[in-house]
């Protein structure tokens, strides 16, 4: 099978889905003639014109206001917020409005959407452009969060968003767009939310992990099958909702849970699947839960402070050493 | 007045006006009694802007309102029933009593919502009118807001993008001098929001929020010029909230002669009496009419005393759209 980028398959999702359904339009800063500021909606602007790919002003809240409006009003809409950290301008547009709507209108409201936007650290982008906030939407009833690993999962998953019928925040890991290639299916393809992916089958921990660190707890399990540990790494691609069966069926097997995440700890996605764990399968664990996250700091410039900061393979491994009771090597 | 409006339309503006300051007032007893919870923010006095803009709206046309929506919503064409038993949080309420006061909505009639975020509205119905403009139709959007509002960055990025791709919204202040206790002279250093307009190159025009059919003809023009093509208008009402910004509220923040100068301004005697010597009613037509009305607005405080309350399972419906339902 070819292989795309995960830009690439995102690009690819998006177009294909256009092409299909009229209804959808692009907008965000810079998505039509630059195309996009990672790419990820280059040459979409050539093919479905202004029209449909807009490149709006500055205005996030106009952005995300402009999605819930048109929704109401019977487009599909994808817009895009350049990084989640500008999420803090115009939160309210997606806090209040596009969340609560359906509800508060005692259902009569149907709001399909898609919100994208980049996450994550690794490029000396400092503090306003690297965070990862997750948290913050899945604390919010009403939307639906997904946050994909894989070129595969980023396409599937992100058609799935746009045939959800609500709004749905998806997070890209800006880190993946050029690094990680991978398989995917040429024809449009789903992938339902709700539906965890096991990256890798074991029998002595289950490592969750989200984005980036999917493909550090890979590299970590790697490591480990040498010395003999069969290390699980599920992803579970989405976080609203989210696959706990599929964790708690792992956490049966294998009776201990290391979650990794570029989050910081506090009240984080990791918190919550820790949290679920302990609630539900508390007596098939043999060790406490352990997490592997980010500092409790905003994300550093420097880019040793950086590296420091972003959760390593080493400290992954130090982690399941931990909830396997064995030493940690020196 | 550059063209004449039909009798019929200017008796179903009174209507409008007369069924505001009914429902309302019998709301704001219904509230002092402990039959209404939350907050409830009372239109009484506005009731001209509201039936100006919206009798130049047709049924396809959309409207986002405000905390203060009560009045825009029953001149769309809101349900008493529904909108009463919402109030009172009954299953049969507008949003199964999910909403309440502040987010009575129905987007069968246009009606967006009610919102309880000041400056909530106006990217809203920005977006609203794209996706007209996108769908290749002829409607039109008009956006509520208050005096403070025009203060939110949303109302400025709302304009700032209607106005660049020319989308048919009408942006309409209510300017009632106040957002909650601070007064228009102490929140902004303009008088007139509408200036605000020369900002995003758009018209920008004053009108006396108490003449119903000044607020009629500006919304017309307004309208017309958005059906065409040419983009959005600001609107600016001057009116007055007679209530306080809540109900149970002191008003501390404003003189009684105040008040009292602005009830003197009342939008309905004042619609009335150029009703009369058009000849479009008569005294005995109005009574009529006014005790019709109440006997509406009554049968809708029996409906919401006698409707259900939501089932406690219900708690947990229409978070999500599910199944068939979704695209």
């Amino acid at each position: 099978m070819r292989t795309l980028t995960f830009a690439n398959a995102l690009n690819e999702a998006l177009r294909q889905e256009m092409r299909r359904n009229p209804k959808i339009y692009i907008a965000g800063e810079d998505v039509g003639l630059y195309g996009g500021i990672y790419g990820v909606t280059v040459d979409l602007f050539k093919e479905f014109g202004e029209e449909r790919v807009k490149d709006t002003p500055i205005s996030e809240s106009a952005i995300i206001g402009m999605a819930v409006g048109s929704s109401a009003a019977g487009l599909i809409p994808v817009v895009e917020i350049m990084f989640v950290d500008f999420i803090g301008v115009c939160m309210d547009q997606l806090l209040n409005q596009a969340a609560k709507m359906k509800y508060m209108f005692g259902g009569k409201a149907k709001l399909p959407m898609v919100l994208r936007t980049t996450e994550g650290a690794g490029h000396g982008a400092a503090a306003q452009h690297s965070q990862c906030l997750e948290a913050w939407f899945m604390h919010v009833p009403g939307l639906k969060v997904v946050l994909p690993s894989t070129p595969y999962d980023a396409k599937g998953l992100l058609t799935t968003a746009m045939r959800d019928g609500n709004p749905v925040v998806f997070l890209e890991h800006k880190y993946l767009y050029g690094t990680v290639e991978g398989e995917v299916p040429e024809e449009q393809y789903t992938i339902p939310f709700g539906v965890a992916d096991v990256k890798r089958q074991g029998k002595d921990v289950t490592v969750v992990a989200t984005m980036r660190m999917v493909h550090k707890a890979l590299a970590a399990a790697e490591t480990l099958a040498k010395d003999g540990i069969s290390v699980e790494v599920i992803d579970p691609r989405t976080l609203v909702p989210l696959d706990e069966d599929s964790i708690i069926a792992s956490v049966k097997k294998t009776h201990r849970l290391v979650v990794v995440t570029e989050e910081v700890a506090n009240a984080g996605s990791s918190a919550e699947i820790a949290a679920r764990v302990a609630d539900k399968a508390f007596d098939y664990l043999d060790a406490g839960i352990k997490r592997v996250t980010a500092p409790f700091t905003p994300v550093p410039f420097s880019t040793v402070l950086e590296e420091e900061f972003i959760p390593s393979e080493a400290k992954i491994i130090t982690a399941i050493h931990q909830v396997l009771g064995k030493a940690v090597p020196a | 007045m550059t063209e004449k409006i039909e009798n019929e339309k200017l008796l179903t503006m009174y209507k409008s006006m007369v069924t505001i300051r009914l429902f309302e007032t019998r709301v704001s007893e219904l509230f002092a009694a402990g039959k209404l919870p939350g907050f409830i923010h009372l239109y009484i006095g506005e009731e001209a802007v509201a039936t100006g803009v919206c009798s130049q709206l047709k049924s396809q046309d959309y409207i986002t309102s405000t905390h203060r929506g009560h009045g825009h919503l029953i001149a769309k064409g809101g349900n008493l029933n529904q909108m009463m038993a919402e109030l009172y949080g009954k299953r049969t309420g507008y949003c199964k009593g999910k909403g309440g006061s502040m987010h009575i909505a129905d987007v069968d009639l246009g009606i967006l919502g009610a919102n309880g975020i000041v400056g909530g509205g106006p990217p809203i119905a920005t977006g609203a009118a794209f996706g007209i403009k996108y769908q290749g139709g002829d409607g039109v959007v008009a956006c509520f807001f208050g005096d403070a509002a025009s203060n939110q960055g949303t109302f400025h990025e709302g304009l700032n993008l209607a106005s660049v791709w020319k989308l048919p919204v009408i942006f309409v202040c209510e300017n009632n001098l106040y957002g909650i206790s601070v007064s228009q002279a102490r929140h902004q250093n303009i008088s007139d929001v509408a200036d605000r307009a020369a900002a995003y190159d758009i018209p920008g025009v004053v009108v006396d929020g108490n003449d119903v059919m000044a607020v009629y003809e500006a919304a017309g023009e307004a309208i017309k010029r958005a059906r065409a093509g040419k983009g959005p208008s600001l609107i600016e009402c001057k009116t007055y909230r007679w209530r306080g910004h809540f109900e149970g509220d002191p008003t501390p923040y404003r003189p009684k002669s105040e008040v009292d100068a602005w009830m003197k301004k009342d939008p309905i005697p004042r619609f009335e009496t150029a009703l009369k010597e058009m000849g479009v009613i008569t005294d005995a037509g109005i009574a009529a009419m006014k005790k019709e009305i109440g006997e509406k607005v009554e049968a809708a405080v029996k409906f919401s005393e006698e409707s259900p309350w939501p089932a406690l399972s219900e708690i947990l419906d229409d978070v999500y759209t599910v199944g068939p339902e979704a695209v």
